[in-house]
């Protein structure tokens, strides 16, 4: 039960981004990746969660595991906070939302309209998402964005709380969550301009 | 030592696969366009000089049926650049290389010509007997579809940035898009039954069998076919370089 | 699977002009053809099933850019992608609500607006039958076009100008089993290829629609 990446190159755009990443997550631990804008965290983390394949190495254990979070959050203005979250619930073949909402602090709000929340409130909802899909590994692209300092600590309580159940978290993020947590800075593993692993335009050079 | 550095060299395609490495490529069209052009241009003004000017006039349709010159060989090559494009994008799809990609990219105006040419001159044949500039026959309403689709595909590659992306979602189109031409070529036969039964233009298998028509014509069909090579090459000589263009200030912005 | 069609349909009557669209797009090329072609009765009759078939598919393609477009910018796709969902019937899913939210208003539709037009009473029937057999092939070559041009700004048009020459079959043989059943002939053949066709793109072209979707994804 062991997240492996081993020697990953990932593309954005056809182009080579990050290079020769290895690095594995045990159950329980959470990793931390951290990383100027436009370093590729956010494609790294892409290819992790299934959404585009590398263009070399490999990425084990994360088949049907993962919960992606991203900067939007999947919710729909028209439906309750309620009705989001079991929609969600029912795709991923849950039924439990309380404890979700609870985790969140989401039950005072949960018959507004999604569309009506604070920019925080959507991004609590989008959060507690996580919690009601099941999955143990937790991809997360800057997930305290718009959170104030309470519900950044809830959030912090909610991660380590799926640790503890013997989950996993791979986070970017720029702030410190108080977590206990291995740090992967991505720079040094910037593609190098020559790199030429597969990259779409590398036949023409 | 020498063990690693064998296995360490990649396997080099062999034969007619070297050609997906756009660099053979272009120097395979630089050698080979010079000939198909002149090879090109030899066959098209023989085969139309011999058709138009020393071939008899038939005896039903005068000489308009002449107009079948440029007819029967632009329909037939609209035909085979779908079917080129159609081949190309599989092999994009399965062995993904960029040459197949760019080659049906660059067909697809080729195409698109030829259709029309097929469209305008069974136009020109047919106004005679129809007294119209157009009628639905089946067969002129199947290509004035196959335009669409030409269209649509061209209009779809315009519209991606990404190249990997426009190529796989081309290669898509022309997938579902050659489903749906051979269908739609059921249909429409369907749809004209019973209409101007007299005035298809496929009358002309029937006009041919005459030598005297037949060897210019295929003299002609031989100047299309030429040209078609010739172009797609020139224009997949092209999309290769833009190509190339783009990963070198692509690498300079990184650098 | 079930979640999501009934996600989609709630939003599709939320946001309010989800039904309505379609219909009044219908209605009104319904009601512009006689102001177009002239009020003759004996005219209007003759080109009816055509007209109505069109108006049909027309607006069908209106609430078609809509299908995914929302899904993407709010990021929903990227996490349906994720989910146990299999893309191909989360596409079966979404062409599903299309067709129930405007495929199926226009069957309904259709009658009434046929009174406009004229069409004669042997008419009635095969309009229904046709447009019922042939709208769903119409919402799913739709979402195919949309799959498609996701990703592309303003794809509307581009979006049309795919998925039209792919609506001819259909199109020719559902307003065949109109105009033949108003003529009191016999609709079997056409019947028969519209189904077929109806069949064949539900079963095959969440494939291809999927793979398209991915690509755009990536």
């Amino acid at each position: 039960m062991t997240l492996t990446i081993r020697d990953l190159c990932v593309a954005r755009g056809g182009v080579p981004v990050l290079q020769g990443l290895s690095f594995h997550v045990e159950q329980g631990q959470a990793l931390i990746l951290r990383g100027p804008n436009g370093a590729g965290k956010t494609t790294l983390l892409r290819t992790i969660a299934g959404l585009q394949p590398p263009l070399s190495g490999e990425v084990l254990g994360a088949e049907d595991r993962i919960a992606y979070a991203a900067h939007s959050d999947g919710l729909k203005a028209m439906l309750t906070v309620t009705e989001n979250l079991r929609f969600w619930a029912d795709v991923f073949g849950h039924s439990d939302i309380e404890g979700a909402m609870g985790a969140f602090a989401l039950e005072p709000l949960r018959d507004r309209l999604a569309g009506t929340l604070s920019a925080g409130q959507k991004r609590r909802l989008g959060l507690a998402r996580l919690l009601v899909t099941g999955r143990p590994i937790w991809v997360l692209d800057e997930p305290t964005v718009s959170l104030d300092r309470d519900a950044v600590t809830l959030f912090a309580d909610a991660v380590r709380a799926h640790l503890g159940a013997g989950g996993m978290a791979l986070i970017a993020t720029h702030i410190d969550l108080g977590l206990e947590a291995q740090v992967l800075e991505v720079s040094p593993f910037r593609a190098a301009p020559e790199t030429r692993a597969g990259a779409s335009d590398e036949a023409f050079l | 030592m020498s063990m690693t550095e064998d296995t360490a060299r990649p396997k080099r395609p062999s034969g007619f696969w070297s050609y997906a490495n756009p660099v053979k490529f272009l120097g395979l069209s630089e050698r080979v366009l010079p000939t198909l052009w002149v090879l090109a241009a030899i066959s098209l003004v023989a085969g139309l000089i011999w058709g138009f000017f020393f071939t008899p006039d038939d005896f039903r349709q005068g000489s308009t049926v002449k107009i079948i010159y440029l007819h029967v060989p632009s329909a037939m090559m609209a035909i085979n650049a779908w079917a080129m494009m159609l081949v190309a994008s599989l092999i994009w799809l399965i062995r993904r290389h960029h040459v197949s990609a760019l080659a049906a990219k660059a067909a697809a105006p080729v195409g698109v010509v030829m259709t029309l040419i097929a469209l305008c001159t069974g136009a020109i044949w047919g106004q005679p007997m129809w007294g119209t500039w157009w009628a639905w026959d089946p067969r002129l309403t199947s290509f004035l579809i196959l335009f669409l689709f030409y269209l649509g595909y061209i209009a779809l590659w315009e519209a991606i940035e990404e190249p990997d992306t426009a190529a796989d979602l081309t290669s898509v189109l022309c997938l579902v898009g050659s489903v749906f031409a051979v269908l739609s070529r059921y249909a429409v036969n369907f749809w004209n039954q019973g209409l101007h039964q007299g005035a298809s233009l496929s009358l002309d298998k029937e006009e041919n069998v005459a030598d005297v028509f037949y060897f210019p014509l295929l003299v002609c069909i031989a100047g299309f076919v030429l040209l078609f090579l010739a172009l797609v090459l020139y224009r997949t000589g092209t999309e290769i370089r833009l190509r190339r263009a783009r990963a070198l200030q692509a690498r300079e912005a990184r650098l | 699977m079930k979640a999501l069609l009934r996600r989609d349909l709630m939003l599709a009557v939320r946001a309010g002009g989800g039904f309505g669209l379609g219909l009044a797009f219908f209605l009104i090329v319904t009601v512009l053809v006689p102001f177009g072609v002239g009020p003759q009765s004996e005219l209007l009759s003759r080109i009816a099933p055509g007209i109505l078939w069109l108006g049909a598919l027309l607006a069908c393609l209106l609430s078609l850019d809509r299908l995914l477009a929302l899904d993407w910018e709010d990021g929903t796709l990227d996490l349906l992608a994720t989910s146990p969902l299999p893309l191909e019937a989360v596409l079966s899913i979404k062409a599903l609500a299309h067709w129930i939210t405007t495929g199926l208003p226009l069957v309904l539709a259709a009658p009434v607006l046929a009174v406009l037009l004229n069409l004669p009473p042997a008419g009635y029937l095969w309009l229904i039958v046709s447009l019922a057999l042939g709208t769903p092939a119409l919402s799913v070559i739709g979402t195919f076009g949309a799959a498609l041009t996701v990703g592309v700004k303003r794809g509307g048009l581009l979006m049309s100008l795919l998925v039209l020459p792919l609506y001819v079959p259909t199109l020719i043989f559902g307003a065949e089993v109109a105009r033949r059943g108003t003529e009191g002939m016999q609709v079997m053949t056409p019947l028969l290829m519209l189904a077929g066709i109806t069949a064949g793109v539900i079963a095959l072209m969440p494939f291809a629609s999927a793979a398209a979707l991915r690509v755009n994804l990536r």
